[in-house]
C-alpha cells in the first residue's frame, strides 16, 4: 500500500461501540506503538450490545459481563479511554476533533466508529415517558424497570430488535403486542417462510400482532404514554412502548468534513475513506462485499468485528483479510436463528428439514451458487451454509434439500 | 475463583483467576488470552471459541448440548475432546481446569 503510517502516529477512534473497541484492542494486539485514544459518547467502555434485548433485559447478565474488556484492560494496554465524550466537528485540514466542551484532540489517523442511531417515530407523542428506544445500556435499564407481569407491552417494528424484545417482554409476564406496518414480519430483512415461522412461533407465547397497521399517535397522562392510536381509529393501551423501525448511520462529522457519503461513510477494503488518513468502520460505514460485488451497509457485530480487523490491519502496514462472509444471529426464546450472506439476485429459494419440527434452514440460490442460507435451530447448516457462499462452488440443489444427506458430504 | 490454564497452540501458557459463574471464554476474552476469538459473545453461534479440554478435567465440566454438539460438528480440527469454551462454567470444583487452543478458529 502506498499509505504506510509510521507506528508513533497518534490514532483516534471516535465511538467506543464494538466497532471502536475492538480496533483500539487490535491495534495494541498488531503492534500500533503510538498514542491511542478511544473516545465514547456513553458512560460505559465498549461493551456488546447484542444482550441488551436479551439477557441483560432479563437480568441474567451484570455489567461487568456486558462490557468487552474490563475498565482496567484499557490504561494497561496504553489506550486512552474518554467517557461521556462527543465529538461535534471534525477539521481534516487541521487534523482536529472538536469535543462538546470546545476542548480540541488533534490527531494524525483517525478511526470513525460513530455507528447508528435508532430512527424516531414522527408522531405526537413520541416524546412522552415510556416510549423508548433500545439502542444503549441505559436504554435496557429503562426498559427493564418499566415492563413486568400486568404491563402491557407494545412493540412498534417487527424486525430483529421487535422481536426480540418481545420475546424477552413475554419471558418478564408482560402483555406484548407487536405493530409492524408491512404486512408480514421481518420484511425487509428475512424470507417468508421464516416470517410466518416467526409469527406463529410467538403467538404461541402469546404475542398479538397488528400487521399493516402503522402508529398515529401516542397520548399519556401526567407526560407518561397511556394509550396508542393504530391507523384504523383503535385505541391500545400500554404502560411502555418500544420503537424498533430501523437505524440510521450516524455519519454527520465526516459528512460535513467532506468525506464521500451514501447511506453511510464510504470506505474501501481496508475500511478507509476518501482521506487516506481517515477510516470508518462498524454501523456507520458504506463498505464493498466483495463475494456480491457491490457496496452495502450492515449493522451486526461480525461486521463490526471484520472492520476493526480491516483498519488495524491497514492501520499497522498489513495486508486486508481476505474477505469474509456476512453473517448474523438472533435468539428469541429457544429458537436460534443464524443468516449466513443475503439473497442478493437470489433466483430460488429451497426448504431444508420442516418448518413444523421448528428446526429447518432456507436457502437462497443465484443458479447454483448459494447466496445466503436463514437457520433455524440448525447450526450445521448456517455453518456449511457459510462455506458454500464463501467459495463460490455449484451444488448440487437435490442433495442440498434432502436432510438424509449430511450437508459436510455436499462442500467437501 | 478457580485457576484456569489456557495454554496456547504455540505452547504460551496463560493462568488466569476466575469467578465461579463466568464462561471459560469469557475468561480469556477479558484478560487479553489469544486464541480465543467469541465473536457471537458466548450465545452458541458461531464456534470461534473452540478449545480441547486436558483429559483430566473433559469429564468434569457440564456435559455438552445438542446445540453445541450441532456447532462445533462444523468447526476445524474437532478432537473428541473438543468443546465451546461459551458453553464451560467456572466452577470452584473446576480449580486447575487446564484447556488448549487450536491452531485456529477459521
Amino acid at each position: 500500500m502506498s499509505d504506510v503510517i509510521p507506528a508513533n502516529q497518534h490514532v483516534v477512534i471516535v465511538g467506543a461501540g464494538h466497532a471502536g473497541g475492538t480496533a483500539a484492542v487490535l491495534l495494541r494486539q498488531l503492534g500500533h506503538t503510538g498514542p491511542l485514544t478511544l473516545l465514547g459518547e456513553e458512560a460505559l467502555p465498549p461493551y456488546q450490545r447484542p444482550p441488551l434485548s436479551k439477557a441483560w433485559l432479563k437480568g441474567e447478565a451484570d455489567e461487568e459481563a456486558l462490557l468487552l474488556k474490563p475498565l482496567e484492560y484499557y490504561a494497561v494496554h496504553g489506550i486512552a479511554f474518554h467517557a461521556n465524550t462527543r465529538v461535534v466537528r471534525l477539521d481534516r485540514d487541521a487534523k482536529e476533533l472538536q469535543l462538546q466542551d470546545d476542548s480540541v484532540i488533534s490527531y494524525d489517523v483517525l478511526v470513525i466508529a460513530t455507528g447508528a442511531r435508532a430512527i424516531p417515530l414522527r408522531i405526537a407523542g413520541a416524546d412522552l415517558e415510556g416510549v423508548m428506544f433500545l439502542r444503549t445500556a441505559q436504554d435496557a435499564e429503562e426498559l427493564k424497570a418499566t415492563i413486568g407481569p400486568g404491563k402491557r407491552l407494545l412493540v412498534i417494528g417487527g424486525g430483529y430488535i421487535g422481536l426480540e424484545v418481545a420475546a424477552t417482554g413475554r419471558a418478564l409476564g408482560a402483555e406484548v403486542i407487536v405493530v409492524e406496518r408491512e404486512s408480514r414480519l421481518l420484511a425487509r430483512v428475512a424470507c417468508e417462510a421464516l416470517s410466518e415461522f416467526f409469527r406463529t412461533y410467538h403467538e404461541e407465547q402469546g404475542v398479538k400482532f397488528e400487521l399493516g397497521y402503522t402508529l398515529t399517535g401516542l397520548e399519556g397522562t401526567y407526560r407518561r404514554v397511556t394509550h396508542a392510536l393504530l391507523s384504523d381509529g383503535r385505541a391500545l393501551s400500554c404502560e411502555a412502548v418500544v420503537i424498533g423501525v430501523g437505524a440510521h448511520p450516524n455519519e454527520e462529522i465526516g459528512k460535513e468534513a467532506g468525506l464521500e457519503c451514501s447511506r453511510g461513510i464510504v470506505v474501501n477494503l481496508e475500511a478507509r475513506t476518501s482521506d487516506p488518513n481517515i477510516f470508518a468502520i462498524g454501523d456507520v460505514a458504506h463498505r464493498p462485499m466483495p463475494i456480491y460485488g457491490r457496496m452495502f451497509r450492515m449493522e451486526s457485530v461480525p461486521n463490526a468485528l471484520e472492520q476493526a480487523k480491516q483498519a488495524a490491519c491497514a492501520i499497522t502496514g498489513r495486508a486486508a483479510p481476505s474477505p469474509e462472509v456476512p453473517w448474523q444471529w438472533s435468539d428469541q426464546y429457544d429458537v436460534k436463528l443464524q443468516i449466513a450472506g443475503y439473497p442478493f439476485d437470489a433466483d430460488l429459494t429451497l426448504v431444508r428439514g420442516q418448518p413444523s419440527s421448528k428446526k429447518f434452514s432456507v436457502f437462497h440460490l443465484k443458479g447454483d451458487l448459494v447466496q445466503a442460507v436463514e437457520a433455524i435451530n440448525s447450526p450445521p447448516d448456517f455453518m456449511i451454509g457459510k462455506q458454500l457462499i464463501g467459495n463460490r462452488k455449484p451444488v448440487d440443489k437435490a442433495k442440498l434439500v434432502d436432510s438424509n444427506i449430511s450437508l459436510k458430504e455436499i462442500v467437501a | 475463583m478457580a485457576d484456569v490454564t489456557y495454554i496456547e497452540w504455540n505452547g504460551t501458557k496463560h493462568v488466569v483467576k476466575l469467578k465461579a459463574g463466568v464462561s471459560v471464554m469469557e475468561g480469556a476474552v477479558k484478560k487479553g488470552v489469544p486464541g480465543i476469538v467469541a465473536e457471537c459473545g458466548g450465545s452458541c453461534s458461531c464456534a470461534t471459541c473452540h478449545v480441547y479440554v486436558d483429559d483430566a478435567w473433559f469429564g468434569k465440566i457440564s456435559a455438552i448440548t445438542e446445540m453445541e454438539r450441532l456447532t462445533l460438528d462444523c468447526a476445524k480440527n474437532v478432537k473428541p475432546n473438543s468443546r465451546l469454551s461459551c458453553q464451560i462454567r467456572v466452577t470452584e470444583d473446576l480449580d486447575g481446569l487446564t484447556v488448549r487452543m487450536p491452531e485456529s478458529q477459521y
